[in-house]
């Protein structure tokens, strides 16, 4: 039917099938390259993928965060740890765990397994994307008049923000849901704070910097 | 302000709501485009139109004009990745730092609230700022 896939390929749909492919070949290719340093570089352009298919999600503050944390910070260190374990080359590595390869076939196919059933069970019949936003959209805003709006004032509109599942996703939504005592996110976000403390207490004791009255 | 209107909430406005959001995000996209087109062009272009006459002089990697001296894959030191590794706890905490700092004008009467939670998060990691500091881990030598 032409009509209906007209209607299923809308333009958010498109960039998903194709950033989809993107995250998917060059994941494959992570794998796959036996250079790790170009296997990092394929991690990068993958996450920058991921990121985008998180913009079309409505989750945009998390986009920016997965690119400036996962594809900035994190792979720098990931390729200090490459160099700092010097892994200039394949073959000086051996494969000293073969078991781990018909393991890992059996996880795989677990993997997919499960994935299959939890897609179909949450899957209830294969839709048309065009029927689901004019359901899924209707919130307090889209009830009121068009030209009702200008005499909402801010907290109203800052209130919806906050509220509705396409803008929860920015900066403004997640502060807004993230540090309200009625929420109950508030206690994992403080209990981040003493996770970090035990990263930062960890590395530096890891690399074994002494202080200056030790050396002394 | 009561009549004050955040110019970037006008997307908010319901007539352009339904994917509007999304579609402020289409420069980024063309930009994206742009940038991938431009260094592609550049590169192919070179393939192309530049004379290629190697010789073992012009294949060898340049160092800065000295010839170069055994093997560029030596081992780094950890110091590199002790500040890797600070910088992405500390750049986490400035991630958790923006949503609160975009909400914070508008939390009205919780604002000594937010102001505390805030300085628990930051004055639990400042403890981890103290000890790296004391153990010369930003000391480079």
């Amino acid at each position: 039917m032409p009509e209906s896939l007209a209607g299923f390929l809308s333009i958010p749909v498109l960039l998903f099938l194709i950033f989809a492919l993107g995250a998917v070949s060059t994941a494959v290719s992570c794998v796959l390259t036996p250079n790790p340093v170009r296997s990092a570089l394929f991690l990068v352009l993958n996450l920058f993928c991921v990121a985008i298919l998180y913009l079309l999600l409505n989750a945009y503050f998390l986009a920016v965060v997965q690119v400036i944390v996962y594809a900035g910070a994190i792979m720098v260190l990931f390729l200090f740890v490459i160099m700092l374990l010097n892994l200039g080359s394949p073959e000086r590595i051996p494969d000293q765990m073969k078991w781990q390869q018909p393991v890992a076939v059996g996880a795989g196919i677990l993997l997919a397994a499960m994935l299959t059933v939890t897609i179909a069970s949450s899957v209830p019949s294969f839709a048309p994307a065009t029927s689901l936003p004019q359901t899924a959209r209707r919130t307090t805003l889209d009830a009121r008049e068009p030209g009702a709006s200008q005499t909402m004032d801010n907290s109203a509109i800052l209130d919806d923000i906050a509220r509705r599942p396409e803008t929860m996703g920015t900066p403004y939504g997640i502060g807004k849901n993230l540090y309200n005592p009625d929420k109950p996110w508030l206690f994992p976000f403080e209990m981040v704070s003493f996770l970090l403390l035990v990263a930062v207490i960890g590395s530096v004791s890891l690399a074994g910097r002494q202080t200056s009255e030790e050396k002394a | 302000m009561p009549n004050f209107r955040d110019p970037s909430l006008s997307v908010m406005e319901p007539n352009v709501l339904s994917n509007s959001l999304l579609n402020s995000y289409i420069p980024v996209l063309v930009m994206g485009v742009a940038a991938i087109a431009l260094a592609a062009a550049l590169i192919g272009l070179n393939g192309i139109l530049g004379p290629s006459r190697p010789n073992p002089q012009k294949l060898s990697p340049y160092e800065c004009g000295v010839t170069p001296i055994g093997s560029a894959r030596e081992r780094f030191p950890i110091k590199f990745y002790l500040i890797a590794m600070l910088f992405i706890v500390f750049d986490i905490e400035t991630v958790f730092m923006y949503p609160w700092a975009v909400t914070y004008i508008h939390s009205g009467g919780m604002m000594i609230f937010n102001l505390i939670e805030m300085l628990l998060f930051v004055g639990i990691l400042f403890v981890g700022y103290y000890y790296v500091w004391k153990r010369g881990a930003f000391e480079w030598e």
